[in-house]
């Protein structure tokens, strides 16, 4: 009889114990409570993104028009160029400029730092996207302007580009997505960006179960609304 | 020159494990991007919405955030991984998840009257499938999923920060003891870029045989 009741009050603990620790295994008051924090870093990440965008599709542009290129050396300098950057880890390029840069006399903040990685690492897939984009024009067009005398450097800006550049625009938004997945490598170089602020959540408050799936929560939800939104620009614009 | 011929077998061991954790996940990766791939674009809704879904979440969030999650949080679910299997694990389901959305293009893109042909000469549904569907749509994979495989190798470098001492960490463990900051990352990278030309090249010899054996 006791053995039973003891065994019984045992078993009533654990389910005590087991219940208060499923408590724990999420908690969402906790989770709430870090929101705040992390949309702040939300705005560092997407701003990242976004410069980095910015400075990758100015970038890329000119890889594409150096490719183009009728002199040898130009082209097999972009296609290297190119082909280098897109083969090898944008961590270690980020820690590249991030360790060299300084020696080399150029003091960048973490996040401008983070922003060139950015920009030069997909500048080189960009390059790709221009480059189909360009070859999508037809040959018709380069003659054309070729017979109304328009120079190589006018006929490009004027005929070739405003053609060849809508209907690239829903590859442009998967690089840009792409690119926004990538951001939480700069949390390498101390960029305050999702990842690291959940990082530093979790080492202060040893739980990181809440800040990292809340940050993978947050960039499921704004890579399903980005895709959705690529979508509609195909319809709009693509092929 | 003598100092940078000293790091190489500090490299190298790195390289090593580099190639480990890239085949590693690339033996998870194929089954699974077949596997989900399939189910995606089955009408059963029971084999439809968990591949939707694991494809949505693997690709929608960062393969990072992934690494930070599984090495970090499961552990809290009981389910300890180390470095280099969390390295493996997600990695592979990573790159599933973009695989299973190519073998879902390709299969889609050979043309319907091949299936119906099959039909007609009385092929059950699954020769169809394995008989005149998939040889045909592995043609169309071979360059994606070989793009694929240099993202694999790139994504790698990622596992350095769950603490695993792959190339790039020991590239970062060589930073900070010697601080020639410039040689031993052009190093890394140089060494990098030599493993994508590989995969690039054997990618593009095995299309060449494909091709060839083709018809």
């Amino acid at each position: 009889m006791y053995f039973r009741r003891s065994a019984k009050i045992g078993t009533l603990c654990l389910l005590h114990e087991s219940l208060t620790v499923n408590e724990k295994i999420f908690d969402w008051a906790f989770a709430w409570s870090l929101l705040p924090k992390l949309l702040d870093a939300l705005i560092i990440t997407v701003s990242a993104t976004i410069l980095g965008m910015a400075l990758a599709m100015a970038l890329g542009l000119f890889w594409a028009v150096l490719r183009k290129s009728k002199q040898p050396v130009l082209h097999w300098t972009a296609t290297t160029i190119v082909e280098f950057f897109r083969s090898t880890p944008l961590l270690v390029q980020v820690y590249f400029l991030f360790y060299v840069l300084p020696d080399a006399g150029l003091r960048l903040t973490p996040f401008q730092t983070g922003i060139l990685a950015l920009g030069i690492h997909y500048s080189a897939y960009l390059a790709e996207v221009y480059r189909a984009g360009i070859e999508s024009v037809p040959k018709g067009q380069w003659e054309a302007a070729r017979a109304l005398n328009l120079s190589r450097s006018h006929t490009f800006k004027a005929i070739i580009l405003p053609q060849a550049l809508p209907p690239i625009i829903p590859a442009l938004g998967n690089y840009l997505i792409a690119m926004f997945k990538d951001t939480p490598m700069l949390s390498a170089i101390t960029v305050m960006e999702l990842l690291q602020t959940a990082k530093i959540i979790g080492a202060e408050t040893f739980r990181y179960t809440e800040p990292l799936t809340l940050v993978g929560i947050l960039f499921l939800i704004l890579s399903l609304i980005s895709a959705k939104m690529i979508r509609f620009t195909e319809q709009r614009y693509g092929y | 020159m003598t100092e940078i011929l000293s790091w190489l077998p500090i490299l190298l061991s790195g390289l090593k494990t580099t190639l480990s954790l890239t085949v590693g996940a690339a033996l998870i990766a194929c089954p699974v991007a077949l596997i989900f791939g399939l189910a995606r674009l089955s009408s059963h809704p029971s084999l439809y919405f968990p591949s939707a879904c694991y494809i949505e979440i693997f690709r929608g969030t960062s393969a990072l955030v992934q690494l930070f999650w599984f090495y970090y949080v499961l552990p809290h679910f009981g389910w300890r991984l180390d470095a280099f299997s969390a390295g493996v694990l997600v990695l592979g389901l990573n790159i599933g998840a973009y695989g299973a959305e190519v073998v879902r293009g390709a299969v889609q893109a050979v043309p319907r009257e091949q299936y119906e042909a099959a039909q007609a000469l009385n092929f059950s549904r699954r020769q169809t499938m394995t008989r005149i569907i998939l040889p045909q749509a592995f043609v169309v994979m071979l360059p994606p999923a070989g793009n694929l495989m240099i993202e694999l190798l790139k994504s790698t470098a990622l596992v350095s920060m769950i603490t695993l001492s792959e190339l790039t960490f020991k590239g970062q463990m060589l930073r900070a003891s010697t601080l020639k900051s410039t040689e031993i990352f052009a190093i890394t990278l140089l060494i990098y870029f030599l493993l994508s030309l590989c995969i690039s090249g054997a990618v593009r010899k095995l299309e060449r045989y494909v091709s060839y054996t083709k018809v």
